[in-house]
């Protein structure tokens, strides 16, 4: 397997010259742009992992004259605070790479979702939009974005969900097909990315797609912000190259004592000590958007478990029955098993039900709390039981 | 005292009155009185030309779009993970004893609501809470108490 080490990574908060960039790219075409956000091999940062030049592909086939590129700032999985810094440090890039994306699929409307627990960043963000909007229409781009705000919902983080909330209604995710890319928001195609990969795509249309491709591994290109917390002497915000090992990143950021890492929040998975070695964080080992959680041996993996259960529960939309009473039995079954009130091999029942969400769940939301449930129980089931 | 169908109609000029206009509307109630009353959700659905269950609708999915009776400033006490794991009890034991309620409960002037939240995102710096929108991290129950304080001293 390749194998790449850890790396610190400087492109996402690396100041450029947005002027000069999106000079370039308004004298580029739309083909290119697609072209060379392919060729670098970017999939989505939000955790999902889609690649980027495809779905921008995709929205710019579709024969439309009204499209939307949105932006996705619901940062709402636990331990992820990435493109809060993102939007903190670098708005312009955020905007640029709208601006990027908007003329690869013929798009002249931008939305930024910003989560309801980042409204204190809006008046700031604001401002800088004021001059961007400025520096565009020199330039002679035709692009306007606009911010809507969400209100404490996580489930709007789900891109059908999301678009449901910018339209005033309760964020329920949507049957898919169709997609996005030719029903988005107001059914207009849309192209939806997350607040980092509109940075990297800016950064790849700076450097060029081959010097971004050398980062990184063949399943996992480039580098990534990392969202550091937990049992860790140094938390906080890190770019990092993609393709080292959960043991790699542990020498650098534990505190000596590490026995698990969460990997890609709540909805994540998580990698017992054993395991360090030989798990890549990237697409081919554990994915994750960011949130990395670091435990030590003080720490009952009961109450990791428990409070994400706890999490999924109220979050769930409660739309479609497996996620939502899923979540609900999942916690409950938790709680009886360490009571006692039912026998240990209850567990393996609750497993079977954490895999039905997986396939029976109408969005990622409830397909992925078998992630942790799984992961968890299976490397620390006496922590769970006694 | 503010006039409630000015505001509804004051924030529709400024949104506009498209479906899409709904949440910002409804945003802005909750920013000047702190929640939504079912007069007010009545009066946004006429002013929209919606129907009121629709208003409701939305308003009852979202957590901070609240439906009860919430204080002038709203404490958002986060409890994942990592905000539980460095001292999220100790915080919430803290604020309960200066504001004399329990999590859930407004205070009896109207000044407080404490609640707790789902990940707002400064696990970096927890534990942490929210004050109607602003941030407060790497707290401890001193720093808290002289928050409280603070705001106390501003009604």
């Amino acid at each position: 397997m390749e194998k790449r080490g850890l790396n610190k990574v400087d492109l996402i908060f690396e100041k450029i010259d947005a002027k000069e960039v999106l000079t370039k790219v308004f004298k580029m075409s739309p083909e290119k742009i697609i072209q060379q956000v392919l060729d670098s091999g970017l999939k989505g940062r939000g955790g999902a992992g889609f690649p980027t030049g495809l779905k921008w592909k995709y929205t710019a086939a579709v024969k439309e004259s009204e499209k939307y590129i949105v932006c996705n700032a619901d940062e709402g999985e636990p331990g992820t605070f990435k493109d809060r810094e993102i939007l903190d440090k670098v708005a312009y890039k955020v905007y640029g790479g709208m601006v990027i994306a908007g003329k690869a699929i013929g798009a002249k409307k931008g939305i930024v979702y910003l989560r309801g627990e980042y409204r204190f960043m809006l008046p700031q963000l604001m401002i800088e939009l004021e001059s961007f909007h400025k520096l565009i229409k020199q330039i002679g781009f035709e692009f306007k974005i606009n911010y809507c705000l969400g209100s404490g919902a996580y489930i709007c983080g789900e891109e059908s969900a999301l678009f449901e909330s910018v339209e005033g209604g309760r964020g329920e995710p949507r049957n898919k097909p169709p997609y996005p890319t030719t029903s988005g928001v107001f059914n207009k195609p849309t192209a939806i990315n997350n607040v980092e990969t509109l940075v990297t795509a800016m950064m790849i249309i700076t450097h060029g797609p081959e010097s971004y491709s050398h980062l990184g591994t063949k399943d996992s290109r480039g580098s990534k912000v990392f969202s550091v917390s937990g049992d860790t002497p140094t938390p906080g915000i890190f770019e990092l190259e993609l393709g080292m090992s959960v043991q790699e990143f542990v020498n650098e950021f534990g505190d000596g004592d590490t026995k698990a890492v969460q990997v890609g929040g709540a909805s994540g998975f998580c990698v017992p000590r054993k395991k360090f070695g030989s798990t890549i964080i990237g697409f081919e080992g554990v994915p994750t958007g960011g949130s990395m959680k670091l435990f030590n041996s003080s720490r009952s993996m009961y109450n990791v478990l428990h409070n994400y259960l706890d999490f999924f529960a109220e979050e769930s939309c409660g739309q479609c029955t497996p996620c939502r009473v899923g979540c609900q039995q999942l916690l409950k079954g938790v709680q009886k098993v360490k009571k006692g009130e039912v026998k240990t091999t209850y567990l393996n029942e609750l497993i079977k039900l954490a895999d039905t969400m997986k396939v029976a769940s109408k969005c990622g939301l409830g397909q992925s709390v078998g992630n942790a449930f799984r992961t968890i129980v299976e490397n620390f089931r006496e922590e769970i039981i006694y | 005292m503010y006039h409630l169908g000015n505001l509804v109609k004051e924030l529709s000029d400024k949104h506009g009155r498209a479906r899409e206009s709904l949440m910002p509307i409804l945003q802005g109630i909750v920013e000047r009185h702190n929640y939504l009353t079912d007069e007010a959700m009545v009066e946004v659905a006429k002013e929209l030309d919606i129907s009121a269950a629709e208003v409701y609708g939305t308003a009852s999915f979202y957590t901070f779009l609240d439906t009860n009776v919430r204080g002038k400033y709203v404490i958002r006490v986060c409890k994942t993970i990592t905000c539980s794991m460095k001292g999220k009890g100790e915080i919430i034991q803290t604020l309960e004893d200066i504001l004399k309620i329990t999590v859930g409960e407004t205070t009896s002037d109207k000044q407080f609501s404490l609640i707790e939240t789902n990940c707002i995102g400064w696990c970096h710096k927890a534990p942490a809470i929210l004050i109607n929108e602003m941030p407060y991290t790497e707290l401890t129950p001193e720093k808290i108490v002289e928050i409280i304080k603070g705001y106390m001293q501003k009604k």
